[in-house]
Order: structure tokens, then C-alpha cells, then sequence
């Protein structure tokens, strides 16, 4: 099982915290496409708090951060 | 030569008040820019650095940019620049609103105070009229009734800046305070402010434009600049939309929000005080500064009256770093911090020194006086000390009034202040994020994120990802993102335009406004020779290369949980290369490296 947090805008409509089952999404870009978010609009992609790409495999009990382009200062 | 320039500055004489216009030439603003440059340049030049800060002897600069007051995207911010009492190194502090702005309109680049009013003061100007008033009656006055107060004198199209009580009182964590909420903070600013007794500037101006040298060229450099804020998602929809608070979620996500004075970087009940929750449950409106296309402010109710929101840093300050998990309380804080006119990143940081002076029985429960015990977690505390310090009645708070480096040392425990060059760290684990730490290590004026901002490639992945646990390249990235800020505050733009523009755009809007014809190398080169000034400022002031340095906290206790549990900064290993890029031996400019910039 995988974790996914959701942050921001993101939240809409889909909650903060989904489980899903890693055999079945194999990947963060399986995950965006399930939630129907289109990897071009995330602007930060945590896998277990860094930074990954779209096409890492996932694992059992990795926790996947979504966040839309932010900064701040 | 008509230009973005006025080539004019108010000299104003506090001890005989009295006050004359100067003027400067076009060459030297070219080597300096504007604001932070140019008026570094000056500072330098009247030999401050040998001064007390809080002495007659010390000059109080406010500085517009180039583009301050233009179309330009934020073109309304100003700097004030002064021998910061903090740490006695080069004071610079940057704020927005609408005054810079205001100040450019009434025909000024800059106004220079020096000496000492005898009594409270303060200035108004309107064009060329020049007043400096008697200000016994607004003195004592907190942000919201001083602004109020200015604006019913003088009416609505006048802006006003001014310290509280915090300023008054010479404590070191005084910013000074425009337009109620907008603030040039850090570093003590407001303390200088205060020690000159004045209280107030208010700029009242006829006309509302500012023409460039060039309206065509200046009008294609805008429509550019626009165009690429409008295609930015960060500029556009990121900033516009979450505002800075945003940053709480992403950067405990990495594990490096600091909790409990730094002894955490992983904070539980983040989403208690996040962007998101403030959003849901507080968010009136955004709030703009002058002719900013983007809007990063958060706008809140606090008793049915809008005030300004807290930004990112002030929520994690008040937050977790004091172990508070209370956003009605953050919200409140954050008030009086705007109210009294103190520092939001230090005073805070110095209530959670204090609360782990606490831990460590340092602190004892008698010195508080009646007020709440500092404890972690505790909401009251946070509310009630940020209001003890700006009123410094007790004596506790006075002690932390004058921050964290100097509370810290009287109990014999400096090593919990965190903070480099004795001003408090801002909101990212350095031990999580390398190029951040070696940014605060040799900010001039101290532990400062926005000297460097490398949290954008770093963390948000802009312009383009770079590994935070990494060293390696980090010299030439801290560099780059030092000198171009040196040149985006001289030119009197907000920082946050950098997400979408670059050196190029900032270099065309200059070239358009003031007629000059700077190649993208040279306008860097100025933001370089800007920034090697302020280290000469800091070496005649007394700096030594060991001040180069971050809390032992972060160099010797790893991250003790969260995802970056492990790491330590490793400042040592980034340290000689940055020097190597700067051409500095032991922290300082070489003289070869003087003549290139020529300010040998």
C-alpha cells in the first residue's frame, strides 16, 4: 500500500489522503493518472520527502507528496 | 536626462533640523543601481562603519530603486539602509506597500537622515514642501493608530512609514512599519529609527508618474515581464492563489520546518498552522503591494476589521518553532508582532530561545512576571511576550527585546540562539538544505533567506531542480542568487518577480527606464559589486571571517526526525569554494578582486 498526500488546490474534490495499492499503480505518473492530475501541473513530486520523477517505481509503504507550483518567501 | 532616476536626495539634519536636496551623478547609479547599491554606497562612503549604531553619528537611509514607482511588475518597494544594531554590520531591509512609491511621485531617490532630534519628531513631505513636526503626540503610538492617525492628517493618497513602541524603546528586533502591515525588518532597524527620535515619514506628491528615458523600449521590457508573470504558474496562480503560507506543508513535507527552536525539522501538526488551513478558515482576501501583478498577501478578519495575514515565516516562527499548533493564536501574534513594530522572524525565534532556555531550567518560572510560562505549545505565551517586548515593561522581555543572541549569552547558553551573525535564522533546516545554510553563513547582514534564495532550485524546483542534500555546486548557485538579489532590491522590485524573470527582463527594464545601456553581465557584475561592498562595510564594522558561520546546532546534532532525519549542514565543505567563486581569501574581497569591480 501507498500513501498519498495531497496538498493546495489539489485537495479539490479528491481529499487530502488517499491509499492506494501499489501493484496496481506502479508509479507516481499511475497515481497523477488515477487522480486525474496532469504531471505538468505539479510543481513539486516528494517521494518519501524528496524530490522524485514521474516515472520512479513505487514500493510498498512509500508516501507520495503532490503540490501544485508554489514558492514563498 | 530624463530618466526613472530624480537624481535627488533629501538630506535631512535632525540636530539643527535642518535639510537641503543633493544630487548624484548618472555613472555612479549605474555602478550601484539604486536603492540597496546606491545607498550602501553612500553609508560607506560617510564612513558609518566606524559608527555606533544608535549614535547621531550613524545615517538613516531610505532608498528608492529605478523602478520604484514605474509600471514596472512590484516596481514600488524601497530599502532603508543604516549600520543595523543587531550586529553592527550593514542594515538592509527591504519593504513594499505603496511609500517607496509614493516618495519617487514627491521627486525623491532617497532621504538621508543624520544626527538626533532632541525630542520626537517627525518629517512630512509633500513635493517640494519639507516639514519636520513635532510628533510628542503620536509618540507611543502602535502600526494600526500611528498609520490611522497619519492618514486622517493628510488623507488617503499620503503614505506614511514610522516605528512603534518596539522602535522606541531601541529594541533590536524593531523593524520600521509602512502602510500598517508592510514592514522593512530585521536586523534593528526601527532601534536606529528610534534612536534619531523620529517617528514618522509622510509623503504626500502631486504628480503619479514616473516616465522612462525610453516609454517604447519600456513599454516592450513591460509587456515582456508581464507576459512571462502571466505564463508563470508560481507568479501567476501559485503566489496569487496560496500565498507564502503555502510553504508550511511543502517544506515540513522534506522535513525541514524547524520545531521547537530547531531541536525537530519534522512538525506533526503541521496542517494545523498550514497555507491550506489559513485558506479554509481565515482568508478574506489577497493583498497587493503598489503595481504588483501578483499578490502574495493574505488578507484576514481579525474582530470584523481586515488586517494583514501572516506570511509563511511568521506562521512557522510562532508555529512550529515555538510548538504551537493554534492558528488563532499564530494570527493573533502575528498582529502585535505589525503592531509593535517588531520583527517577525526574530522576535518570535527569540520566544522559542526563550522557551528552551525554559526547557533547560535556564530560565526560571519567577522572571515571568505573571505573564504565561513560556512552554512549548503554548498559545498564550506566544500572544502575551510578543506584546511584553514591544512594550518593555518586563524584565524578561526587555532581555529578549534586544534578541535571541544576547538573551541566549546572559544565561550563559548561546548555543540556542539560532541564529548567524546573531539574527535569527529564517524557516528552512539548513541541515536539510545545504545551499540554504552556506546563503545564511555569508549573508552580510546576517542569517537572512532572502539574500539567496537557492529554496527556489533547491526545494521548488526553480528554474530548475537541484538536489538540497547535495554540496556540490552550491558556491556558484548561493553566488549567483546573492548577486542577483543585490540587483533586484537596487532596482526597488520584490524578490518574488525572480520566479519568473531573469536577469535578462530585469536588465531591459532598467536599460528603458534610465537610458543606460548595461549588458546582462554587467547589471549581475553591479549586483557582485554590491555585494562585495557590504562585506567591505562589514570588515571596517569589525567582521571577522569566523562571523561566516551557522549555529553548532545545525554542524554538529543531525536532524533528529522526519525525512531528512541524518543530515548536518555541511557548511565547511561549501565555505572555501564560495570564496574561491567570490574571489574572497579568509572572507574577504582580494584586491584583485576589488579592481574588477573597480571599488579598489
Amino acid at each position: 500500500m501507498i500513501t498519498v498526500k495531497l496538498f493546495a488546490y489539489f485537495r479539490e474534490k479528491r481529499g487530502k489522503v488517499l491509499y492506494l495499492d501499489e501493484k496496481i499503480f506502479h508509479t507516481p505518473n499511475d497515481v497523477c493518472k488515477e487522480l486525474n492530475i496532469d504531471p505538468e501541473q505539479v510543481g513539486i513530486l516528494l517521494i518519501n520527502g524528496f524530490h522524485a520523477k514521474f516515472d520512479v517505481p513505487l514500493k510498498n509503504g512509500d508516501l507520495v507528496s503532490l503540490f501544485p507550483p508554489v514558492a514563498g518567501g | 536626462m530624463n530618466t526613472t532616476y530624480n537624481y535627488n536626495v533629501l538630506r535631512v539634519n535632525l540636530t539643527d533640523k535642518s535639510w537641503q536636496t543633493e544630487s548624484f551623478g548618472h555613472e555612479e547609479a549605474n555602478r550601484f543601481i539604486g536603492g540597496r547599491g546606491l545607498a550602501t554606497k553612500w553609508l560607506y562612503d560617510a564612513g558609518c562603519a566606524k559608527a555606533d549604531p544608535l549614535s547621531p553619528e550613524n545615517l538613516l537611509i531610505f532608498a528608492n530603486g529605478p523602478l520604484t514607482g514605474t509600471n514596472s511588475p512590484t516596481g514600488g518597494r524601497y530599502m532603508v539602509i543604516t549600520k543595523q544594531p543587531l550586529n553592527n554590520m550593514i542594515g538592509s531591509a527591504n519593504s513594499g506597500g505603496t511609500w517607496g512609491a509614493r516618495l519617487k511621485y514627491a521627486g525623491y531617490d532617497a532621504i538621508i537622515f543624520e544626527g538626533k532630534a532632541d525630542s520626537p519628531i517627525r518629517l512630512f513631505i509633500e513635493d517640494d514642501h519639507v516639514e519636520l513636526i513635532d510628533a510628542s503626540d503620536i509618540w507611543g503610538m502602535k502600526s494600526t493608530e500611528c498609520n490611522d492617525k497619519l492618514q486622517e492628517m493628510y488623507g488617503s493618497k499620503s503614505n506614511s512609514l514610522y516605528i512603534g513602541p518596539a522602535g522606541e524603546q531601541l529594541s533590536l528586533l524593531a523593524c520600521i512599519m509602512n502602510d500598517t502591515d508592510r514592514a522593512a525588518g530585521r536586523g534593528g532597524v526601527g532601534a536606529v529609527m528610534g534612536s534619531k527620535n523620529l517617528k514618522a515619514i509622510t509623503v504626500k506628491a502631486s504628480n503619479t508618474i514616473v516616465n522612462a528615458y525610453d516609454k517604447e523600449a519600456m513599454k516592450v521590457a513591460f509587456q515582456e515581464a508581464m507576459a512571462k508573470i502571466r505564463a508563470n504558474p508560481v507568479t501567476s496562480e501559485g503566489l496569487p492563489g496560496l500565498g507564502t503560507a503555502i510553504l508550511i506543508n511543502v517544506i515540513n513535507g522534506i522535513g525541514a520546518l524547524p520545531t521547537k527552536n530547531w531541536q525537530k525539522s519534522y512538525f506533526e501538526d503541521a496542517e494545523k498552522i498550514s497555507g491550506e488551513e489559513l485558506a479554509e478558515n481565515y482568508l478574506v482576501r489577497k493583498g497587493h503591494c503598489h503595481r504588483c501583478p501578483i499578490g502574495c498577501g493574505r488578507v484576514i478578519k481579525r474582530n470584523d476589521k481586515e488586517i494583514g495575514g501572516p506570511e509563511y515565516e511568521p506562521l512557522w516562527a510562532y508555529g512550529s518553532n515555538c510548538n504551537v499548533n493554534d492558528l488563532a493564536a499564530v494570527n493573533e501574534a502575528n498582529f502585535q508582532c505589525n503592531e509593535y513594530g517588531l520583527d517577525a522572524i526574530g522576535a518570535p525565534a527569540t520566544i522559542a530561545a526563550a522557551m528552551e532556555l525554559v526547557q533547560r531550567d535556564l530560565i526560571k518560572e519567577d522572571e515571568f512576571e505573571g505573564l504565561p510560562a513560556l512552554v512549548w505549545g503554548s498559545s498564550e505565551a506566544i500572544v502575551e511576550w510578543t506584546k511584553a517586548m514591544g512594550e518593555g515593561k518586563v524584565e524578561l522581555a526587555k532581555k529578549m527585546a534586544q534578541g535571541s543572541a544576547n538573551l541566549c549569552e546572559s544565561y550563559d547558553a548561546a548555543q540556542y540562539s539560532m541564529s548567524s551573525k546573531r539574527m535569527e535564522l529564517p524557516a528552512y533546516d539548513a541541515r536539510a538544505i545545504q545551499g540554504i545554510g552556506l546563503n545564511y553563513a555569508t549573508s552580510n547582514r546576517g542569517g537572512c533567506h532572502v539574500r539567496g534564495y537557492t529554496i527556489s532550485p533547491e526545494v521548488l524546483g526553480l528554474p530548475e531542480q537541484a538536489d538540497r542534500t547535495e554540496t556540490e555546486g552550491k558556491a556558484a548557485l548561493v553566488k549567483i542568487f546573492q548577486d542577483l538579489t543585490a540587483v533586484i532590491d537596487s532596482l526597488g522590485l520584490c524578490l518574488f518577480t525572480s520566479f519568473a524573470l531573469g536577469a535578462p527582463e530585469y536588465t531591459a527594464l532598467y536599460n528603458a527606464a534610465t537610458g543606460s545601456n548595461l549588458s546582462v553581465e554587467e547589471l549581475l557584475e553591479a549586483g557582485d559589486r554590491i555585494f562585495n561592498l557590504e562585506r567591505l562595510f562589514n570588515k571596517d564594522a569589525g567582521m571577522v571571517q569566523s562571523d561566516d558561520s551557522l549555529p553548532t546546532r545545525l554542524i554538529e546534532e543531525p536532524v533528529s526526525n522526519g525525512p531528512s532525519k541524518g543530515m548536518l549542514s555541511k557548511l565547511d565543505e561549501m565555505l572555501p569554494a564560495y570564496y574561491a567563486e567570490r574571489g574572497w581569501v579568509d572572507g574577504f574581497p582580494t584586491e584583485e578582486t576589488l579592481q574588477r569591480l573597480g571599488i579598489a
